[in-house]
């Protein structure tokens, strides 16, 4: 039945400059269905979804082919406002939103409410005066809808990614005249709890008769709220179909073309770590805004893989942050026995830490510069590495760049191809790779499988862990992803309110990580206790 | 594979490359001189050369596009100055041949011309820190008050040497110095080529573009070495730069003093092409031509290099040299000349800032 679909994309095709990154796909969704699209890194989707939301970048580099139906019409949408106004939403895989502005008028932007005044009386619309009072209210139901318990009149800049996340899911819930909603990898950046709050909410609003196209690596996602899937893998459509006549292994395996390893699974109890404390924190605070710690004493091991979870908003970013120096951080921190300075510009860098930041775009990666150049730079920067005197060593740089390209398998055309235009995963695997180049004694990582796909994040999990094992890398892993920090931890500190509620073992019950991560202290006894340093 | 080419030269430029072609073609059938119109352009692009390069380490570095160039151009023509004082007054080379000492006063313009523009790059870069997001607008109102400041500077400073001295007495230095009797065109007349062609002469400046190449080459290099990829790097994430330790004001200020040097030893080597210094207001419009040049060649207000500048210079110079006189030949209006070069600088200008803003960050 034609017009049982919201939506039909027949016969999509796209190259950039003669890659070709969609061949012959289609997409169809019906009225009120949450339609799940599936593929590995670099398949695809962020790129058909460009297309239907008319991307400037899609018509900058040469359109696309093939046809898009709407309620069983052709329709051509050539910028983001023809599809704003054909009732297509779009909750972006990167942020778009506007640092200078408030919660409220990102919500509202564009579609700004205004109440007459005496002047527009006279002379029109456009002197109306901004009406901030329902704004505000509007603002607050749809923050409200995901839950978010942020302050309407904050500004964006300086808030952390997962607030950003939710505010741009409020934006877009906020629209009236929808009826077809895009979330790109909505849940990356959402603890499991707050993905479950948004997958509620995602299916109130497809029971309102509004479609929902959802990107996501998890799959478990997938099969609890989606109603159909359509799976991608290398710009290929491979197939499509209701997720009741299927199960995670199967599109796992459709992903990949594939089989692939089992379900990640709590790390067994390992080898000795050694001795030493290769990091020791106390009193640690950092004024990061949105993720605030307060008061942290924490003893890290040498060669140890040590996790920190906890929600969005307690301050577990805040740990890292601090450390590496880009928010103001006062306590005490000692590396390896030695004492940070907080007032010494890349004090951390120097004594051996490296860092993946969770805002790859806006501190993890140049945008503008090669995948070559920012997987050496740290390096280079840091331990002189790949320079010969004080030029850039090409031949070193290219061989360390492509065999980093090769192991994480970074899908891109070149060593030379701009890291901005490579996909949210594989622009992931540069920041690990860049991290990974400067042979740091102790590896910051923070949510470093966001946004990677189910394939791509074994091969990282695993690479830490071999690394770790390999030589001796002590590793501090914070992650909003729980079953993934139990799956190679030796330890896990939950943060919650700024503080450290509680340090757990891998094996730990899930009740006792539930606990501890709405702040309450639990005594979880285990050899894990001895060496934190629990708050009193 | 041509798709990726033609996206990597892209359409401004191969239709300004097919324009130059054209006016060529068009001097050869009309029966103007033609020869002597590429002698022209190519004498503009070593001349203009080095002031355009100056344009790179500013956007790099990630003060954007350096208006306030002028400063460098300052600190060049007080080099010149203090060159010719040091000769004329106190006999400095005077004991040198002449083409020897014309050599020689080069150099000494040079050297303090460099020193002067460094101490002025250095303080330029303190305050342009101190407005970072409106450096553009700053730096245009700096290049004017610089201008302005130095008119009176130029009336006041203690030089004696009657050369560059207004003739009648009392202080104040004369508005175009003569080169002809130190360094002018020395570095052109090094290694000259004259082709005969067409019944003409071609002259290749060789010194001058050898000296322009190498200037070229040495800030290539530059932005390969370690120091040059931070500033880069910090030019163009100020955030990431900070994860890595690198401090963004410093690379700001070698950057932008980069500039100011590059500043001052193009205004040298342009007036010796030229074969005088030119005080007041001369310099004014200069930091419009020289990012118009630069944008041409491709660059954005946040990313350049040195091909960008090879190319725009050529390009920006030899619509000048070729278009007005061939335009003139054809439409023969007077000062159709500098009204048609305000127009196309300031409309390269217009074109490539509505344009830079394309990319968004996320
Ligand atoms: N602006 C661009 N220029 C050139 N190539 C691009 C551009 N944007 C994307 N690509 C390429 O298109 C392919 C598909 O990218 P896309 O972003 O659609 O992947 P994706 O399926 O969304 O992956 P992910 O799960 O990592 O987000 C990739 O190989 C990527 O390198
Ligand atoms: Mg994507």
């Amino acid at each position: 039945m034609e017009s049982d679909y919201v939506l039909q994309m027949d016969g999509v095709s796209k190259e950039y400059s003669g890659n070709r990154v969609l061949k012959n796909v289609s997409l169809s969704v019906k009225r009120g269905e949450i339609h799940a699209l599936m593929g590995e890194n670099g398949a695809g989707k962020s790129t058909l979804m460009n297309i239907l939301f008319g991307m400037p970048v899609i018509h900058n580099t040469g359109g696309f082919e093939g046809s898009i139906l709407l309620d069983g019409c052709p329709a051509t949408i050539s910028n983001p406002q023809e599809a704003m106004q054909a009732g297509i939403g779009m909750v972006h895989q990167e942020f778009m939103l506007i640092p200078g502005f408030t919660v409220t008028e990102n919500i509202k932007v564009g579609r700004e409410l205004t109440k007459p005044t005496f002047f527009s009386r006279i002379f029109g619309k456009s002197l109306e005066t901004l009406d901030f009072g329902t704004m505000k209210q509007d603002a607050r139901r749809a923050l409200d809808t995901v839950g978010l318990g942020i302050e309407e009149h904050v500004r964006i800049a300086g808030l952390p990614v997962g607030y950003m996340q939710f505010i741009e899911i409020a934006r877009e819930i906020d629209k009236t005249g929808i009826r077809l909603l895009v979330f790109d990898e909505p849940t990356a950046v959402l603890t499991e709890s707050e993905a479950a709050r948004l997958l509620a909410a995602m299916r109130d609003i497809a029971a309102q008769g509004i479609a929902i196209i959802f990107i996501t690596h998890r799959l478990d996602e997938v099969m609890t709220v989606s109603d159909s899937v359509t799976i991608l893998r290398d710009g290929e459509l491979v197939t499509r179909m209701p997720t009741a006549d299927t199960n995670v292994h199967q599109i796992a395996e459709l992903m990949v073309g594939r089989k692939i390893g089992g379900q990640l699974t709590a790390a067994e109890e390992r080898r000795q770590t050694r001795e030493g404390i290769a990091l020791k924190l106390r009193d640690l605070c950092v004024d990061m805004p949105g993720e605030a710690l307060e008061g942290v004493d924490l003893d890290i091991r040498e060669g140890e893989i040590f996790g920190v979870g906890g929600l969005a908003g307690q301050g577990k970013l805040g740990i890292p942050n601090g450390i590496m120096g880009l928010y103001p951080a006062t306590g005490s921190v000692e590396l390896f026995g030695e004492a940070l300075d907080f007032d010494k510009l890349g004090d951390a860098l120097q004594k051996g830490v490296a860092f993946v930041s969770e805002d790859r775009r806006g501190v993890g990666l140049l945008l503008e510069d090669s995948v070559r150049l920012n997987i050496i730079f740290t390096a280079m920067q840091i331990n002189n590495q790949f320079l010969k005197g004080n030029m850039l060593d090409t031949r070193e740089a290219n061989h360390h760049a492509q065999e980093m390209v090769k192991n994480l398998d970074i899908r891109c055309t070149s060593i030379h191809q701009v890291v901005g235009d490579l996909s949210g995963g594989n622009q992931q695997k540069v920041c690990v790779a860049r991290a990974l180049a400067t042979n740091p004694r102790l590896l910051f990582v923070s949510e470093p499988t966001r946004g990677i796909d189910i394939g791509a994040k074994r091969l990282v999990l695993d690479l830490l862990r071999r690394i770790n094992e390999e030589q001796g890398m002590t590793i501090v892993m914070v992650s909003s992803e729980l079953v993934e920090l139990r799956s190679i931890c030796d330890r896990i500190a939950i943060v919650s309110d700024g503080q450290v509620s509680a340090i757990m073992s891998p094996t730990d019950s899930d009740v006792n990580f539930g606990l501890a991560m709405s702040g309450i202290r639990v005594g979880a006894g285990g050899p894990a206790e001895e060496l934190g340093g629990e708050q009193a | 594979m041509s798709d990726g080419l033609i996206k990597r030269i892209g359409w401004p430029r191969i239709i300004i490359s097919a324009v130059l072609v054209m006016l060529i073609l068009t001097a050869m059938l009309t029966g103007m001189d033609w020869v002597s119109l590429i002698n022209d352009m190519v004498r503009r692009w070593g001349q203009y050369g080095i002031l355009v390069l100056a344009m790179v380490p500013g956007i790099q570095c990630g003060i954007g596009l350096n208006f306030g160039v002028s400063l460098g151009i300052v600190g060049g023509l007080l080099g010149g100055l203090i060159s010719m004082e040091l000769t004329g007054q106190y006999g400095l080379w005077m004991s040198m041949t002449p083409a020897g000492r014309a050599w020689m006063m080069l150099l000494t313009a040079l050297v303090a011309g460099i020193a002067i523009s460094t101490l002025i790059g250095i303080g330029y870069g303190f305050l342009l820190n101190n407005v970072k997001g409106s450096e553009m607008t700053v730096s245009t109102y700096v290049g004017f008050s610089a201008i302005a400041f130095m008119n009176i500077m130029w009336l006041i400073l203690p030089f004696k040497n009657g050369e560059i001295m207004l003739p009648l007495g009392g202080s104040g230095l004369r508005q175009t110095i003569t080169l002809e009797f130190s360094f002018g065109s020395v570095l052109n007349n090094f290694l000259m080529l004259k082709i005969p062609l067409a019944g003409k002469v071609l002259t290749i400046p060789t010194g001058l573009l050898l000296f322009f190449f190498l200037v070229c080459f040495i800030v290539w290099l530059f932005f390969r070495s370690k120091p040059g990829m931070t500033m880069t790097a910090a030019g163009s994430n100020g955030a990431f730069a900070r994860a890595n330790g690198i401090n963004v004001n410093k690379t700001r200020i070698l950057g932008t003093t980069i500039s100011t040097i590059l500043g001052g030893v193009g205004i040298i080597t342009y007036a010796q092409s030229y074969g005088f210094l030119q005080l007041y207001n001369a310099p004014m419009m200069m930091g419009f031509t020289c990012v118009a040049s630069v944008l041409i060649g491709g660059a954005t207000i946040r990313r350049a290099g040195v091909s960008n500048v090879v190319a725009g210079t050529l390009m920006f110079q030899g619509l000048l040299a070729l278009g007005l006189p061939v335009a003139n030949n054809i439409i023969p209006v007077s000062s159709l000349s500098e009204v048609s070069r305000l127009i196309i600088s300031n409309g390269i200008i217009l074109y490539a800032l509505s344009k830079s803003g394309g990319r968004s960050r996320g």
